[in-house]
């Protein structure tokens, strides 16, 4: 097992490094100058010298890349062009709330999910089927930002029994997840940010299980007596190390997808940073903020991969 | 042992009851006096909260909310009438001259007794030190990041000097009448706090100090800023009357509609067109009025159909500003010119009424049909209204009348590169439509058409040039007399308006929407607007 891990370490590495040159460079094929938000209508060549100086964009990028790299090992990513804060700082911090939606979104997803689609499985062809297989595609197929609007003008402008905004009556840095009132706002965001997931997450166990009940040993198990609640059980248990991988991958996606969502309902996430970052062409915090969450989706998988090592022997022997 | 019987006080029930009701009256009164100005919570389109450094970015938007609640600069604005223009007043300078023996050289006189929200006290070693801070980098206050945010404002100013402690004299680059309008866009700073913190500006930015109506309460970044009332404001009838101003970042319009009509917020900045029934019907107030904005394109004169003045005015006869009126569900004024007709210097300028069949006829004589051009356009900004239906419209009217309009699309930063770079950077472009805040004469008039200012050096972006316009800019700036400079600024905007400068389409009327329990909010007909009388029942 620890030899396991530690190759998936080796291999995490040059994937990380590569994602650092993608995000580095990408922000520069992007049309504009970095500087535009900051630079004064009239300004004069010799000013933007100064500016690009004062902001580092003056070296050539190769050297631009290294010491970036170089900072970011350390932990620093530069400040921000719009706010001159630390972009850490706002990574981080940004990171934590949409943690904290990922968080409650992945294992409602997976309750939600993971059961419609065993029961689908079990009865395949049925009407019970059929109907997970409508709410699943309905699940996958629905904007989620649309789905977030509609839920903002039903719960909070018809009916106001959720707040429309925002995290928290005081903002994010007073959000407790002990506080009822402070838990309202989060409802509207999880939901709408399960909605794909559970899709997902009913489609892929749904084919599992079914597929793993026309296996030889399910056979077995009934020829050998077992009741039929115990040979589900042995079903979902075979059937978990693939829905564990796809649930991985979707928190991947949600950590670093929530942009739409987090800009409907202002949560002030990584997404919300990002969509910011792009309009304002904030490049150290569009830098910083992609590359952590494409390391947190490489962590992730890595983590994934070692949790299906751990549940499966099969994997472990390969 | 004898015990003593409980003495039974017959008047103590009625004493404590008494007592208990005049406790309850008290705290009842602390209670409503507390809240009796309410808390105003703003949803402002901005993406973030502009910077509490000094100048605010975030464009007008950002001045609006955080940098003159925060701040004051030597010069102010009149914001407290809503039934006519705006104009400069005096700030933390009482009085402004020009010295007589040197046009180049303002004396600014300081209001004295001013204090800072640290408690020291404003005078002119403070005005000679932010003019460092935004203009001197080896000073140790110098900041990068304020000196690109002010550059356009300090573009003819030479110098500042102490003359004593309550006067500074401001040396101009070259003579210009109009130049105390710049001094109404650079707030002034608190040196104390900015020594006290040792120029960590983030730090400042989480402790700002400055002479304006509020002080800093609280701010979580990208998310809220929480201002309170400066007891202490210099100006007594400006001190604000609600008890705490929150400004939330909502770039998203449906977002901001949606916290007000479910009560997160009671004023939002911009709802959409399509959306003030709805708001309407709710019981929100819809508060508009002009102010000096115009939605327009700014033309190439270097390359391109538009050097010819007849395809000029062709564009403007395409026009049918009507439907555009209605296109934006009548939140918006017909445009004819560079500037609304409330302003001072409107005058009588020529008025390109809607007349295809006249365009095509120009076009026709300029030999340009048809005439094919390069519109650069934005999918949002500042002031950019509804810009792709909008665009659409026009580009159907202008075909109608022979134009073949090709847009290149793009986002609101790449637009401003292409307006800062100027026709020398892209000379393709044969237009680009960026909205202007007309806030001084200088921007609004003088700077689109004058020589000096030709990009990048300055907002002539198409690199317009007149000799008789030329000559009525060089006549305005050396024109002290009041009443003089009018007239001059008047037949000024008259002129650029026969030369056809730009293709003129529609004023903004700056709608917002505000819950019914908002009161004594007077919309000024400016860019800026008074927070300080609003009140929240």
């Amino acid at each position: 097992m620890l030899a396991l891990i530690l190759r998936r370490l080796f291999y995490a590495a040059p994937i990380a490094l590569g994602v650092s040159i993608v995000c580095f460079s990408l922000v520069y094929l992007a049309p504009g100058d970095p500087l535009q938000a900051v630079m004064p209508a009239d300004v004069t060549p010799d000013m933007v010298e100064m500016i690009k100086h004062e902001y580092g964009f003056d070296k050539p990028i190769p050297v631009q890349y290294a010491l970036w790299l170089w900072r970011a090992l350390q932990g620093d990513f530069g400040l921000s062009i719009g706010s001159r804060r630390p972009v850490i700082v706002d990574v981080l911090g940004s990171l934590q709330n949409t943690l904290l939606l990922t968080s409650f979104a992945v294992p409602i997803a997976f309750v939600i999910g993971y059961s419609l689609g065993a029961i689908a499985g079990c009865f395949p062809g049925r009407w019970l089927d059929r109907i997970v297989t409508g709410f699943a595609v309905m699940g996958v197929s629905v904007p989620n930002y649309w789905l977030g609007i509609v839920m903002v003008i039903a719960f909070a402008v018809e009916l106001s029994w959720l707040p429309a905004t925002g995290m928290g009556p005081r903002g994010s840095d007073a959000f407790s997840i002990f506080s009822l009132d402070d838990l309202r706002y989060l409802v509207m965001p999880v939901f709408t940010l399960s909605m794909v997931p559970v899709g997902i997450i009913a489609r892929s166990t749904r084919a599992a299980v079914a597929e793993i009940r026309g296996q030889d040993f399910v056979v077995t198990l009934r020829a050998k007596g077992l009741s039929e609640i115990a040979v589900i059980r042995h079903v979902l248990k075979n059937a978990l190390p693939q829905v564990l991988a796809v649930m991985g991958l979707q928190f991947g996606y949600l950590m670093g997808g929530s942009i739409l969502i987090e800009t409907v309902f202002t949560w002030p996430g990584s997404g919300f940073l990002l969509a910011k970052a792009i309009i304002n062409r904030d490049i150290p915090v569009l830098q910083g903020a992609i590359l952590l969450l494409s390391l947190v989706f490489v962590a992730t998988n890595l983590v994934v991969d070692l949790l299906q090592s751990a549940i499966d022997p099969r994997i472990r022997r390969a | 042992m004898q015990i003593a019987p409980s003495v039974s006080n017959p008047n103590r029930p009625r004493r404590l009851l008494r007592f208990l009701l005049g406790a309850c009256a008290l705290v009842g009164v602390s209670l409503s006096q507390a809240q009796a100005g309410g808390v105003l919570t703003v949803a402002m389109t901005a993406g973030d909260i502009p910077v509490t450094t000094g100048t605010p970015d975030q464009g007008f938007e950002g001045f609006r909310f955080v940098g003159w609640s925060l701040y004051d600069a030597l010069v102010g604005w009149d914001l407290s009438k809503a039934d006519k223009p705006s104009d400069i007043i005096p700030g933390l300078a009482t009085s402004w001259s020009i010295d007589p023996n040197d046009h180049k050289r303002w004396i600014f006189k300081l209001r004295q007794g001013v204090k800072f929200h640290d408690g020291c006290a404003f005078n002119a070693d403070d005005v000679v030190w932010n003019y460092a801070r935004m203009t001197d980098n080896k000073s140790p206050q110098f900041f990068a990041q304020q000196f690109a945010l002010n550059r356009g404002y300090m573009t003819n100013v030479a110098n500042i000097e102490k003359v004593d402690d309550f006067t500074v004299a401001i040396t101009t680059k070259f003579v210009e009448s109009l130049f105390p309008y710049t001094m109404s866009y650079i707030p002034m700073v608190s040196r104390c706090r900015a020594e006290e913190l040792k120029y960590d500006w983030n730090a400042f930015a989480m402790h700002p100090s400055g002479t304006g109506p509020y002080r800093f309460d609280r701010m979580i970044p990208r998310e809220r800023l929480e201002l309170v009332p400066n007891k202490d404001y210099w100006n007594p009838a400006r001190v604000p009357h609600q008890d705490r101003m929150i400004l939330i970042p909502m770039p998203e319009a449906a977002t901001r509609v949606a916290a007000l009509l479910s009560g997160q917020v009671n004023f939002v900045e911009a709802p959409p067109p399509d959306t003030i029934a709805r708001l309407k019907s709710a019981g929100m107030q819809i508060v508009t009025n002009v102010y000096p904005h115009n939605w327009p394109f700014t033309l190439n004169f270097v390359k391109g159909p538009f050097t010819d003045l007849r395809v000029r005015q062709a564009a403007n006869y395409a026009l049918n500003r009507a439907d555009f009126v209605e296109l934006l569900g009548g939140l918006a004024t017909e445009e004819y010119a560079q500037v609304p007709p409330f302003m001072p210097y409107y005058g009588k300028p020529v008025r390109y009424e809607f007349n295809a069949k006249k365009a095509t006829e120009l076009l026709k004589a300029a030999k340009c049909y048809p005439c094919e051009i390069t519109l650069a356009i934005s999918t949002s900004g500042s002031g950019q209204m509804q810009p792709l239906p909008m665009n659409d419209l026009l580009k159907s009217q202008m075909e109608e009348a022979g134009f073949k309009v090709n847009f290149k699309v793009m986002d609101w930063n790449a637009m401003l590169e292409i307006a800062r770079g100027g026709v020398d950077k892209f000379p393709d472009i044969d237009g680009y439509n960026g909205s202007r805040a007309l806030v001084d004469p200088v921007i609004a008039v003088i700077k689109p058409v004058a020589k000096a200012y030709w990009s990048p050096a300055g907002a002539n972006w198409g690199h317009f040039y007149n000799a008789d316009i030329e000559k009525l800019v060089a006549d305005i700036f050396t024109e002290f007399d009041d009443a003089k400079r009018m007239a001059l600024l008047t037949k000024l905007h008259e002129a650029e308006n026969e030369q056809a400068i730009m293709i003129f389409v529609v004023h903004d009327v700056n709608p917002r929407a505000l819950s019914p329990h908002v009161k004594g909010f007077v919309q000024s007909q400016h860019w800026f607007q008074d927070m300080t009388p609003i009140s929240v029942e």
